[in-house]
């Protein structure tokens, strides 16, 4: 988003936000076709990419903004996921489920929403006492540190049985995610990371990303604002994890590990680091492609030729997209940019003039 | 056992586990410390080796053979892997590079998964590696102590190497400064291929110790032993080599004195207390033990 002159704030708020509610306006017909007509399985991959968007604008907010390339996000997640899962639970599912749970949480059901939050604000609180000092190591040490922090909550949720039935599945939770709460959560973090990102706050983040010591003698506080950045990054991360959980409905600690953080960050890496439309694109492109491959996977039959079904293939092909992304265009889709409509239409425009002269 | 043979025998744990982490530690660090890069697909040279050797096995060749073959696989991965997937990107970003390793791993072990099934196999060893040598009140396991001493072999050998070798000697010179070593006519190109040589060579001995000691092999067997040997090479300090055998050892040490200390309820969290005290050591020592503190020049 591009600064404007002052004066030419207050006249043009209307024109300002037009840009946003024309785009809110356009969504939410889309969502509400997918919602009324689509069938079961569109939706799905609807849904799914909503907690992507999440997930992916929420680790841009930390991983592209202040450069701390967190590997760990993931565990933020499991830690919304868990929690939140917990709360809403039915309590005779936890009776039988979780028999020794402490009697408060054996008890407690909440809805949706409070719990969300719940478990939003756990991963924020946890991101808070983790960061104080991963904040300040630099480059691939916080990749490593971020690394050891996902194999902690992975440890912590294989062993402690009676809260996380351990390694074994955690089912039987409530299917409250929709279509619209997940979306209006995914509109959410996008306006949020967007508007973050064009204030002061994310311009103080990018200058302590780019150089450190100028940022540092200017009076920026780049770990405050790597703390903030990071902690907001992982309450959303935890709301994308609830989410996630009451959508899935039974998951075991597996699913918060590895894989799932490859996903996510190639689907960041791809769209691009630091621009929030270039996660939304690379959401959009990463989902759908890998849905396709994993349908791909399970054989077809192409003409008289049977292909048989290989399983892991997907993946393998997803690696290889990867590795040439970084090698051929390693600043993703975006390349750090912000798609501005504006911007592109003046530009057609200019175009179109430019062949009316000739 | 009286308390002091209760010490030798852990120390013998420790340092036994600490030699197989040091080998494993050694390859991350050479390659760290002239490209920057982390190579998590480090691990799945271990994984790569170890299927090799129980290949080789099947087909009926004696362990030595089988073995040898391993190693060699390991090697020729690794030198594959940084070929194909890492010298496109020199001079790339670290986490870029980091993220490049994060493909590999995925591609090779979902590429075990399709060849040989997700399952694990069991891996054959000969007796003298399952034997348990009693020495008064201790037993101590024949692969232990071949473990350090194929260790201390190896390490020797590679400190020889980077000392008196030209090769090691330019090796050095890339890791402080890569440019500067193209400069004096350095074949930096060469340089890092040795460097993934001796590193994956390493590693494939490391797979066949470690499957000998767990007795099977499994696509994704790379995983924990390259998080230690980040754990391990990130205490010593990044891309030193000294630190990371000493990072190694000190690991060793601290996972034996966790089994042995936490309550018994608590033995089971002890990988997350490993971690949680590499996270408190990068607090007061960002760079590691031995890791130079890095200051940007303006």
């Amino acid at each position: 988003m591009a600064m404007k002159p002052a004066e030419e704030g207050q006249p043009r708020l209307l024109a300002r936000l037009a840009g946003p509610v024309v785009l809110l306006a356009l969504l939410a017909v889309l969502l509400a076709g997918a919602a009324l007509f689509a069938g079961d399985y569109i939706q799905r991959i609807v849904i799914v990419i909503g907690i992507n968007v999440i997930l992916v604008v929420s680790l841009n907010l930390s991983n592209g903004f202040t450069g701390v390339f967190s590997l760990g996000h993931v565990g933020f997640m499991a830690i919304g996921a868990y929690t939140a899962a917990l709360l809403t639970l039915p309590v005779s599912l936890k009776a039988v489920n979780l028999p020794n749970l402490p009697g408060w949480l054996g008890r407690l059901v909440l809805s949706f929403l409070p719990a969300t939050l719940i478990g939003g604000l756990l991963a924020m609180a946890v991101a808070f006492l983790v960061g104080l000092s991963l904040m300040r190591l630099k480059g691939a040490y916080i990749s490593v540190a971020t690394l050891g922090f996902l194999v902690i909550v992975q440890v912590i949720l294989i062993n402690w049985d009676q809260v996380t039935r351990g390694a074994r599945t955690f089912a039987g939770v409530p299917p409250h995610s929709t279509i619209w709460n997940v979306w209006i959560w995914a509109a959410l973090s996008v306006y949020l990371v967007w508007r973050l990102g064009s204030s002061a706050f994310g311009r103080a983040m990018r200058a302590g990303r780019d150089n450190e010591i100028a940022a540092l003698s200017l009076g920026i506080s780049v770990i405050r604002s790597r703390l903030l950045a990071f902690c907001l990054s992982a309450f959303l991360t935890g709301v994308a994890g609830s989410l996630w959980a009451h959508f899935i409905t039974s998951f075991s600690p597996k699913s918060f590990y590895f894989v799932q953080t490859f996903n996510v960050i190639t689907m960041l890496v791809i769209g691009g680091l630091g621009s929030v439309s270039g996660s939304v694109i690379g959401v959009f492109l990463i989902t759908v492609f890998s849905e396709l491959l994993r349908n791909a996977e399970r054989g077809f039959d192409l003409g008289a030729l049977h292909v048989p079904p290989i399983y892991g293939a997907s993946q393998i092909l997803m690696a290889i997209m990867f590795v040439l992304v970084i090698v051929f265009r390693p600043a993703g889709i975006m390349g750090g940019r912000e798609l501005d409509l504006r911007a592109l239409l003046r530009r057609l425009a200019r175009q179109g003039r430019k062949k009316e002269a000739e | 056992m009286s308390p002091l043979e209760l010490l030798l025998q852990q120390l013998i744990n420790a340092v036994s586990i600490g030699s197989l982490y040091a080998l494993m530690a050694i390859g991350l660090a050479m390659v760290f410390g002239i490209l920057r890069l982390i190579n998590f697909a480090h691990g799945d040279l271990i994984m790569v080796g170890s299927y090799v050797a129980l290949l080789a096995q099947l087909l009926g060749l004696p362990f030595v053979a089988a073995a040898a073959a391993g190693v060699a696989a390991s090697t020729v991965a690794g030198l594959a892997m940084e070929r194909v997937a890492y010298r496109p990107l020199r001079g790339a970003h670290e986490i870029a590079m980091l993220l490049t390793s994060f493909s590999v791993t995925i591609f090779l072990e979902n590429l075990a998964i399709i060849l040989f099934r997700p399952t694990s196999r069991p891996f054959p060893a000969p007796a003298v590696l399952r034997s348990v040598i009693e020495m008064g009140r201790l037993r101590v396991a024949g692969l232990d102590l071949i473990a350090i001493a194929v260790a201390a072999v190896l390490l020797l050998a590679l400190t020889l190497f980077v000392r008196r070798t030209n090769i090691g000697i330019a090796m050095r010179a890339a890791s402080q400064d890569l440019l500067a070593a193209r400069l004096v006519g350095i074949n930096v190109n060469r340089v890092i291929a040795t460097a993934f040589a001796i590193g994956s060579l390493m590693a494939g001995v490391v797979g066949l110790l470690w499957s000998a000691r767990v007795g099977k092999v499994d696509p994704l067997m790379g995983f924990n032993p390259v998080l230690k040997a980040f754990v391990a090479s990130v205490i010593g300090g990044l891309g030193s080599l000294p630190g990371a055998v000493i990072g190694a050892y000190v690991l060793g040490g601290l996972e034996i004195l966790l089994q042995g200390l936490l309550p018994a309820g608590l033995t089971a969290y002890r990988d997350a207390f490993v971690f949680a005290v590499l996270i408190a050591l990068l607090l007061f020592r960002p760079n590691g033990i031995l890791g130079a503190s890095e200051r940007e020049k303006i």
